[in-house]
């Protein structure tokens, strides 16, 4: 018994370390309480609903989430708008359909089941409209980047001037969260860029806050789900654990050996 | 085997009998006579086996929602993550499903090192899974490809390239295995394909490794042939059956963690961002399960020789059974070897740090110092060790040191003097 908890803890302990030192360059990432850290770990709705407005009035405009569909607003454990609503969002969309009998393409208001509208039509479209530079996919960016949402959320913070010993071309801008600190997108979060409807003060920081849940959502739609089931079955192989163990030393109680 | 006077107590369990005698199968598993002072070391020979089926069943789910295509791959996989009921559960438990393998027949391997289950008689099950082992690596490697992200694209390209160092035919084999002149549509297809076929390699390979297991029955801690069935041994079921269930549930736990809670904290970020041929990640580095042979292979300045050098690292345990000497089997009575045994692993874990870290510097020395003592401990020391170790007397049979409480050397003594 003893060894066999030494062995668990021995395999924890050089796997956390192991994927630890995946992560070359080491900055300190601006930290806030994510809500849905943890064993019981949820999203905040509200945050989610308000980082669903800053990414559609703001990042959307060059950022797609292809993956995204509007039906997945108002299925629970998302930002759970309520039908209607995700049915107005929709609809305010244009999205091209067809060919239509006359083998044509035309354009129709969106439906609950249409993926989320692209700003770009293809990924050279994307580059030319910004200098060059590709606006990644969000859909799952926070899983993307190793940092996570704490490097997303220290990102939307971290522009600055740039010291003076770094030169930046016309259309790069400093950030000292970015990898080499060099990036293509100018700061897109201001004091008051949104208007929030419950009256949420739209700082940068809650801002960021707000999308990097969203973005966390997006990546890990299912994650509540996961959360709530996972402590199910954790609790429920502990207590099967401890039963067969004392079956085992009951069986094991007749013949002259340890387990 | 020893139960084939065995007879079904019904008329009709007889007559199935005595045409497929499947009933004796299951009779002699269920009797199957097993020391009785195995260690929980033991019982990672059934989380493996728990390992694989979970791999089949969840890969067989995923295969019918995964579509093998460089377009769609990626898009594929995102749709079972999210559309697919449980998709999630399902993908989580095979990709973390891989490394929890990986763990398991790391430490199966190493208790096998520690107790020397490779030496005669049981050579035969040791080279089988030595394969496996190699079919594991394959069919991991290969899986990890499929879900089309950048470290899968970048990961093929790296490991088919290793191909080309092979003298005149090598480039000519890299866009064989390609299926043209990158890693591309048709590598993808032929990859998927290979990955569903390998474990039902493994399956059968399990199927003969158990099989070779039975002939001269399992090794032991204190490393003694024992007489079978005697009070040595107890009957497989009930005992090694709950013993094994008891490890495996502990096991679970530890693989339920990894699904729900840190499902990607053994994956490489880089894998969610989609494969694009246009773009190299800054550091490519495969799995934590290959780091250690991924090092070997950096160490070697020269790339044909690194290539050798890796699979050398893995062939030269094929013939272990012949490179150490010693005719003591369990480190319990081989006070160097058990010294060296200890070094070896801390050797391989240092191996899977620098081969996380870019080859270069310190991290380059330290990887050339680990592989040449990896090669080292196996080429001399080993083969020395049997000749020169003093090894401490070996007890009779196994019910004195386990009536002592441990297999100590005080059991064992005693044992000698009466004798004497």
């Amino acid at each position: 018994m003893k060894n066999l908890f030494k062995l668990f803890s021995i395999i924890i302990l050089i796997i956390t370390s192991n994927s630890n030192s995946f992560a070359a360059e080491k900055v300190e990432y601006l930290k806030t309480d994510w809500s849905f850290k943890g064993l019981f770990g949820k999203f905040d709705r509200a945050s989610l609903q308000r980082g669903y407005q800053v990414y559609t009035e703001v990042c959307a405009s060059c950022h797609s989430m292809k993956y995204l569909s509007y039906r997945n607003l108002a299925e629970p454990g998302g930002p759970e708008f309520s039908e209607a609503q995700a049915k107005a969002i929709a609809a305010s969309f244009e999205v091209t359909d067809g060919p239509n009998s006359d083998g044509e393409m035309f354009t129709r208001p969106g439906k609950l089941s249409d993926k989320f509208v692209m700003p770009y039509d293809n990924v050279k479209a994307a580059q030319a409209a910004n200098g060059g530079a590709y606006p990644p996919d969000m859909s799952v960016l926070v899983k993307a980047r190793g940092g996570g949402v704490d490097y997303i959320y220290s990102l939307l913070q971290g522009y600055e001037e740039a010291p003076s010993n770094v030169s930046l071309d016309d259309g790069v801008y400093y950030n000292k969260y970015m990898y080499g600190n060099k990036i293509r997108m100018a700061a897109p979060l201001s004091d008051g860029l949104v208007e929030y409807g419950d009256g949420t003060n739209a700082t940068v920081e809650q801002m960021s806050k707000d999308v990097t849940t969203f973005l966390m959502w997006s990546a890990e739609p299912h994650l509540e789900s996961r959360h709530q089931m996972g402590f199910k079955a954790i609790v429920y192989l502990i207590i099967l654990t401890v039963l067969v163990y004392f079956s085992m030393k009951r069986i094991w109680s007749r013949v002259e050996s340890e387990v | 085997m020893s139960d084939h006077d065995y007879r079904p107590k019904s008329k009709v369990g007889q007559w199935f009998n005595d045409r497929l005698p499947l009933l004796t199968l299951a009779n002699h598993l269920t009797d199957y006579p097993t020391p009785k002072n195995l260690n929980y070391w033991w019982t990672f020979g059934g989380i493996l086996t728990f390992c694989l089926i979970t791999q089949i069943v969840t890969g067989l789910t995923l295969a019918m929602h995964y579509i093998a295509h460089a377009d769609m791959a990626f898009e594929s996989v995102e749709h079972i993550m999210r559309d697919v009921n449980y998709g999630w559960l399902i993908r989580y438990i095979h990709a973390n499903g891989a490394s929890m393998f990986f763990l398991a027949v790391y430490i199966h391997i190493f208790r096998s090192l520690f107790y020397g289950s490779y030496k005669a008689p049981r050579e035969i099950i040791w080279i089988i899974g030595i394969i496996i082992y190699l079919l594991m690596m394959a069919a991991a490697f290969m899986g990890y490809v499929l879900p089309w992200g950048q470290m899968s694209f970048w990961g093929a390209t790296v490991i088919t390239n290793l191909f080309s160092a092979i003298p005149l035919v090598g480039e000519g084999i890299v866009t064989w295995l390609w299926g043209g002149y990158s890693v591309d549509n048709p590598t993808l297809t032929r990859f998927f394909t290979l990955h569903y076929l390998i474990p039902f390699l493994i399956l059968g390979l399990v199927v003969l490794h158990i099989w070779a297991l039975h002939v001269p029955g399992n090794n032991n801690p204190v490393g003694i042939d024992i007489k079978k069935p005697s009070k040595d041994t107890v009957p497989f079921h009930p005992y090694i059956v709950i013993k094994d269930g008891f490890a495996l549930l502990m096991f679970m736990i530890v693989f339920a963690f990894f699904v729900f809670y840190a499902p990607n904290i053994l994956g490489h970020a880089d894998n969610y961002i989609e494969a694009n041929p246009m773009v190299t990640p800054a550091h490519i580095v495969p799995e934590w399960y290959l780091l250690p042979f991924y090092a070997i292979l950096r160490s070697v300045p020269d790339k044909l020789l690194g290539v050798v050098a890796m699979l050398s690292a893995i062939l030269i345990l094929a013939v272990l059974p012949w490179l150490d000497t010693s005719k003591i089997r369990s480190a319990v009575f081989r006070p160097l070897y058990k010294q060296f045994y200890w070094i070896l692993v801390a050797d391989v874990l240092i191996l899977g740090y620098v081969g996380a870290m870019p080859a270069e510097g310190l991290y380059l020395l330290i990887a050339r110092v680990a592989t040449a003592y990896y090669f080292l401990h196996f080429l001399v020391i080993l083969p020395v060790l049997g000749f020169k170790e003093k090894t401490l007397p070996v007890p009779l049979s196994i019910t004195e040191p386990v009536l002592g409480g441990s297999p100590n050397l005080a059991a064992a003594r005693n044992k000698e003097s009466k004798i004497e």
